[in-house]
């Protein structure tokens, strides 16, 4: 358990000390949703009709902008193997580098996410829900990502790759995410769609950190 | 770097196999190592000396042959064989972002050593001096130094070096020197891959080519 809070305390330190990698999430989520904003023109209830998706499309687009970093550095500069070599279970290692993503853009994105929606007059009453359904599915972005990092490390064009392999597997978060934004617009419920999303988290993380885990002891070979 | 003695152990490998790419990297290759004992890997460039390093660590598979430690396969549990073992491969693994002391602490707390066990590995290597300079500015050679500092504060009986004498200055290689007889001293055990002088006047040599059982296990 030590060596766990070691592997968090020391990602947390790296990407803080490189800010930028914490701001260019925040500016590419800001600037890809603005980007949705000039294309679809200036009326406001049209703008304010997509606000819910796009929100959610950009901030998974941004989510994912770092995770081709999540294991590659370490990779590259050795680190990986003497992670595995440390006697840390790879597992809590993942777990460890995997809370740390989510903390250093999951919830920027959180943070950034009533501004950007603010800009695209998303409805007063939607906010709530927009925060709830962020919460719930990031996590589940951060987990699947650590599985996708770890299956594309060491292959030329990983990013790409990841990508491909990524974006079909967010749909039903981003189905679900904009569905319970949605919902709160119309003045409807939002249960269903936030049990969907804990139950993909759930699922996310019993399976995902053995998944990555054994990819990394692969890549490695 | 002193420290309580080892128990006694063994490692081996039986007629280990590996293919890299669809070739043939180590063929029947068998060696045994006990406690106070070094091996000197020996062989060309891409004769398999450090995919032989990677086996022993359990990070490479062998495609067929077995790999023991105290006669238990060490397949059977990685995690614990890691914990046992400091690894020096051609990476220094050292952070840019953080400083050397910051770097060597993260290690030794992962490594159950203290912080008094850092200060002491970075005095030996002469890096006591750049403790708290970020590790961006550092040269290749005291990069180097850090990533043997951390196998020397690893508390594990068993280290694999990768040629350990590249890009060493000749004080770090006398303070490589003494660390290594220390080691073995304490019934620590030593496998390194080596061009040039090992360091290790009585270690046996192990010749990665050769297709026969090796006769340097006897």
């Amino acid at each position: 358990m030590s060596g766990f809070f070691a592997i968090l305390r020391r990602e947390l330190t790296l990407s803080l000390r490189s800010q930028g990698d914490v701001m260019t999430v925040i500016a590419f989520f800001a600037i890809a949703a603005a980007l949705f904003a000039f294309g679809v023109g200036p009326e406001l209830n049209v703008q304010s009709r997509i606000a819910s998706g796009v929100v959610w499309t950009t901030a998974l687009l941004a989510a994912m902008l770092s995770l081709e970093r999540l294991f590659a550095l370490d990779y590259e500069d050795g680190t990986l193997d003497q992670l595995v070599l440390s006697g840390v279970e790879p597992v809590a290692m993942v777990v460890a580098k995997t809370i740390a993503h989510w903390l250093t853009t999951g919830m920027a994105l959180l943070i950034a996410a009533p501004v950007v929606a603010m800009a695209l007059q998303l409805p007063a009453q939607a906010y709530g829900a927009l925060m709830i359904s962020l919460l719930l599915g990031t996590p589940t972005l951060s987990l699947l990502g650590a599985v996708g990092a770890a299956l594309t490390l060491g292959a030329k064009r990983g990013g790409v790759l990841l990508s491909l392999l990524l974006l079909p597997l967010y749909i039903p978060i981003l189905i679900f995410g904009a569905a319970a934004v949605e919902g709160a617009i119309l003045g409807v419920a939002s249960t269903t769609p936030y049990a969907v999303l804990g139950g993909l988290l759930i699922a996310a993380l019993t399976l995902c950190p053995w998944t990555a885990a054994s990819a990394l002891r692969h890549a490695l070979e | 770097m002193s420290g309580p003695v080892f128990n006694t152990a063994e490692f081996s490998g039986a007629r280990l196999n590996c293919q890299r790419g669809g070739r043939l990297v180590l063929t029947n290759l068998s060696f045994r190592i006990a406690s106070g004992e070094a091996m000197v890997l020996r062989g060309p460039n891409g004769s398999g000396k450090t995919t032989l390093l990677r086996l022993m660590a359990g990070l490479a598979r062998a495609t067929s042959g077995a790999l023991t430690w105290n006669g238990d396969d060490i397949s059977e549990d990685l995690s614990a064989h890691g914990a046992r073992l400091g690894f020096a491969g051609h990476l220094d693994a050292v952070k840019s972002a953080q400083t050397v002391r910051e770097n060597l602490l993260f290690w030794a707390s992962l490594r159950g050593a203290r912080a008094s066990d850092v200060e002491r590995a970075m005095a030996t290597f002469g890096l006591s001096h750049l403790a708290d300079i970020t590790a961006r500015v550092l040269s290749a050679g005291q990069r180097h130094r850090v990533a043997l500092a951390r196998v020397a504060l690893s508390n594990a009986p068993l280290w694999l070096l990768d040629e350990p004498t590249n890009t060493l200055d000749d004080a770090a290689l006398n303070a490589l020197r003494n660390t290594l007889s220390a080691h073995l001293h304490r019934g620590g055990m030593i496998v390194m891959a080596s061009h040039g002088d090992s360091l290790l006047p009585h270690a046996r040599t192990l010749d990665v080519r050769q297709t026969q059982p090796a006769s340097a296990a006897a």
